[in-house]
């Protein structure tokens, strides 16, 4: 189960055919020991009264957990440029409407 | 002249289906860009919540109370492990060790369901103090906590939707495994549907401390 | 070597309407992946949903033609235009030029065999068909025709006795339609281009079908869950719109148009790029800027999913929104601007061919221009005080939806025509019909500028005896545009079947439709082209549609 497995292709560039490249068990399960980690840290955080800091700190948390999972589970460290440029440019857009409903909702 | 009809039938298969290439990248991308449909789908149910809780903070505190912390980390670690095991799913099919593949995906669906049983108990019990959507109980309480609730179960259930999808989407591609249409050699399917599941996951590590951990 | 000016049906290629497939008939219709097959099936459904609307609207005003009632009471006026906007709106506008002309000629302009999920984009046009189905069920269940307004405010929304749930999820339906053929569309922009075909040496029909695609990606969920929110709302209350029980109907309307203002570009970007073919092909000159212009629905795409809660400006958000919103609605305004002065120094010292597409074209400048501008009246928050909820509101949307898209959908019908059908139309009927159209269109709708401005409120069945007179001139208004449209499209009927058949390229174009036959094979090109040169580069003209 540890060895390498290199699998090596002339259409790997045109991307037509997937070619895995060197998919390992032990680095995903060291992400889901963090993930869980994580996940306990949250929760005795949020016994801890950090005042309006609170809500700020289990975002943050989650962000790292989900950079975690995006990155690793869901590959996308390891794909091409253009899916990391799509998909923070749609975090982006989502956050300014985030941002801009907040000028309504945090001061009326 | 050329003619264009010769053209034509070479490229088609006897049964009339024109040939489609196969694009592993464009498969990708294209399930990509649905996952960011359902971004934008739930970051719509972020945005009330946001909302809400700034104009009802301590409601929504009091209303977070009914909910049972324990519940909430259990499914938060089964969605996390369903994630690890299904890409182990991928790995090994990646690695042609099919078996496995197979093994990780059926342990993927199990934890699916598992989850969809931990919420069953956990709405049933609500709904048995009356505490839902027109619910007497409920209806007993603030506006704050009305609306606590009410976003508590469409946002949970939305998602509850999602992991059913899901546990469809899994044994969907389970099957095709078995028929050999998914293999080694043509995993991109696989990896598609695990990118629904991840999303699936993604979408409760952000409801877990926004509706368990309020207080 | 093809003949690329070879004539329909001689023989020498087989069309795509004559490839014989797998089924036949019918069958051969509505189970073909076919992108050119799926793009007519949505031009003709879109096209008869449009004459339902019309029909709906020509209605609205005989009922505006005095006080009182006419021909219809209050309830039936308010089903009457909620429906009107439910077709337009989702049936007709929203999918209108991606998914008619996008869908048939996406592919062949950079130059593609098809899109990148054909079995997805015959999904898309299913769904379709199921939520224009459903919509119609959905006047004759439950309470009756839903009478909410297209906008379906919350908590009128919630209350009504009316049928609500169905329509909105009819709606929701669409929505999904409308979804899948955007993935589909940046999918194929970004994997099927032809070798030597950059990004900017695409035309700027696809840079704006890519930009649209987008916004149909990113903004359509966002009317999906305002939709599931409602039916929530009326089938267990939920509370979250309805104030009596703590929710808040101004986050119905954030929700709404955070969708519902970037579908506007989704309905006039598509077209802004028709206009960007259509004028070099007349002019037979290179467009200007053509940079510029690309960037330009890129920037409105982006810019236009900012600015939504100008609808709102009157509902009671706070203030710093307000002004946040009226900035950045005047700032998408600019490239807006850009394209129009592109479009005109284009046609500066250019050798023109005023053929109807392009007469079509200079209605739509005209017609838009005027709804453009009247926007930033709307824009600006002093102004928007008095005339929100107006007729003067109903009057800009109609320049820029119908005066704006609608023109060029129609603009698009008649350049693409011989393209897609190997036959051309009577031009002389064709013209007059647009002359027609356009005195019409400004008789009914400038009309309602003025009476907006002197305070006629919108959605109104009745109103004061001071302002008949205006609304009967409206009214006789439409007749005379109605009649410019029903001969517009009897002509292209006719010309379906008796028209003269026509050549590869009868306009000049430089884009890759025009170098394969009219109508085009099944896979569209003998040989996927290698592209060198930009769309619109004259100097290049024999070189690219003859062949090297």
């Amino acid at each position: 189960m540890a060895e390498h497995v290199h699998n090596h292709d002339s259409h790997a560039s045109d991307g037509k055919i997937a070619h895995a490249h060197d998919p390992r068990y032990g680095l995903n399960l060291m992400i889901w020991l963090i993930l869980i980690s994580l996940t306990v840290i949250t929760v005795a955080v949020a016994g801890i009264d950090l005042g309006e800091y609170t809500l700020f700190v289990a975002l943050l948390i989650a962000a790292i957990k989900s950079s975690f999972v995006i990155n690793y589970f869901m590959h996308i460290k390891f794909d091409d440029l253009l899916f990391k440029i799509f998909l923070i440019f749609v975090i982006l857009v989502l956050l300014v409407v985030f941002v801009l409903t907040g000028f309504d909702v945090f001061y009326r | 002249m050329s003619n264009n009809s010769t053209h034509v039938a070479s490229a088609t298969h006897s049964d009339g289906h024109v040939h489609v290439h196969r694009d592993d990248y464009g498969a990708k991308l294209g399930m990509w860009l649905f996952l960011f449909t359902e971004l934008l789908l739930f970051g719509g149910l972020f945005i009330l919540y946001m909302a809400f809780r700034v104009e009802y903070i301590q409601q929504f505190q009091m209303a977070a109370k009914e909910l049972k912390v324990y519940m909430g980390g259990i499914n938060t670690i089964i969605l996390l492990t369903s994630s690890l095991t299904m890409v182990l799913s991928i790995v090994a099919l990646q690695r042609r060790n099919v078996k496995g593949s197979i093994f990780w995906l059926v342990t993927t669906i199990t934890f699916a369901l598992g989850f969809m049983v931990v919420k069953y108990f956990e709405w049933s019990d609500k709904f048995a103090h009356g505490i839902y959507p027109k619910g007497p109980a409920l209806m007993e309480k603030s506006q704050g906590e009305i609306v606590f609730f009410g976003l508590y179960y469409t946002m949970t259930g939305l998602h509850g939707l999602h992991v059913m999808i899901g546990v469809g989407l899994l044994t969907a591609m389970l099957i095709q495994l078995k028929r050999k249409k998914v293999h080694p050699d043509r995993f991109v399917p696989l990896e598609n549907a695990g990118l629904y599941w991840h999303l699936v996951d993604l979408i409760w590590i952000f409801l877990f401390p926004l509706f368990y951990l309020l207080h | 070597m093809a003949d690329h000016t070879a004539v329909a049906g001689n023989g020498n290629y087989v069309d795509f309407y004559n490839y014989k497939g797998k089924y036949s008939g019918i069958f051969s219709w509505i189970l073909s992946v076919d992108h050119k097959r799926i793009g007519l099936l949505y031009l003709f459904s879109m096209i008869t949903f449009f004459l339902v609307g019309m029909t709906l609207g020509f209605f609205m005003r005989l009922e505006l033609w005095s006080t009182g009632r006419d021909i219809m009471g209050p309830q039936t006026y308010n089903a009457l235009f909620t429906l009107h906007g439910i077709i337009m709106i989702f049936l007709v506008i929203i999918p209108g030029i991606p998914a008619g002309f996008g869908n048939f000629f996406l592919p062949i302009q950079i130059g593609a065999e098809d899109v990148s999920f054909p079995k997805l984009n015959l999904t898309s046009w299913y769904l379709y068909t199921i939520g224009g189905l459903m919509a119609v069920v959905s006047l004759f269940i439950g309470g009756g025709p839903i009478d909410t307004g297209w906008t379906f405010y919350a908590p009128y929304s919630i209350r009504t006795g009316t049928e609500v749930i169905l329509p909105l999820f009819a709606a929701f339906i669409l929505g999904f339609s409308s979804i899948l053929t955007g993935l589909n569309f940046v999918t194929t922009v970004h994997r099927l281009r032809a070798p030597g075909m950059s990004f900017f040496k695409m035309p700027l029909f696809v840079w704006s079908l890519y930009s649209t695609a987008w916004i149909q990606v990113i903004g359509t969920p966002v009317i999906g869950i305002t939709i599931i929110l409602v039916i929530l709302e009326r089938a267990f209350g939920i509370g979250v719109f309805d104030p009596a029980l703590g929710g808040d109907p101004i986050l119905f309307q954030h929700l709404f148009w955070i969708y519902s203002h970037p579908a506007v570009y989704i309905m006039i970007l598509p077209a802004m790029g028709v206009v960007s073919e259509i004028i070099p092909t007349f002019c037979r000159k290179t467009i200007f800027g053509y940079g510029a212009i690309a960037m330009s629905s890129i920037a409105i795409a982006f810019v236009g999913t900012l600015v939504w809660g100008h609808h709102m400006f009157t509902s009671g958000m706070s203030d710093e929104s307000r002004w946040i919103y009226s900035f950045l609605t005047f700032i998408v305004a600019l490239p807006s601007g850009v394209k129009i002065f592109n479009w005109v120094a284009t046609m500066h010292k250019a050798s023109i061919k005023p053929e109807t597409p392009f007469l079509y074209v200079m209605a739509f400048i005209f017609l838009f221009s005027i709804g453009g501008l009247t926007g930033l009246v709307l824009g600006a928050l002093a102004t928007d005080v008095h005339l929100h909820d107006t007729y003067f509101v109903v009057a800009h949307f109609h320049y820029v939806m119908f005066g704006g898209t609608i023109f060029i959908f129609f603009a698009g019908l008649h350049y693409w025509f011989p393209k897609m059908f190997g036959r051309m139309y009577n031009s002389k009927i064709a013209n007059t019909a647009l002359v027609l159209m356009v005195v019409g269109f400004n008789m009914l709708y400038f009309t309602f500028f003025i009476l907006g401005y002197m305070g006629m409120p919108r959605r109104y069945y009745d109103y004061l005896p001071e302002f008949q007179g205006l609304h009967q001139f409206a009214t006789v208004g439409s007749w005379v545009m109605i009649t410019g449209i029903l001969i517009m499209f009897a002509n292209l009927f006719i010309a379906l079947k008796k028209g003269k058949k026509a050549g590869a390229n009868p306009w000049g174009g430089m884009t890759l439709e025009w170098t394969v036959p009219s109508p085009p094979p099944l896979l569209n090109f003998d040989k996927i082209p290698t592209v060198k040169y930009g769309p619109y580069e004259y100097e290049h003209y024999e070189e690219v549609v003859k062949g090297e």
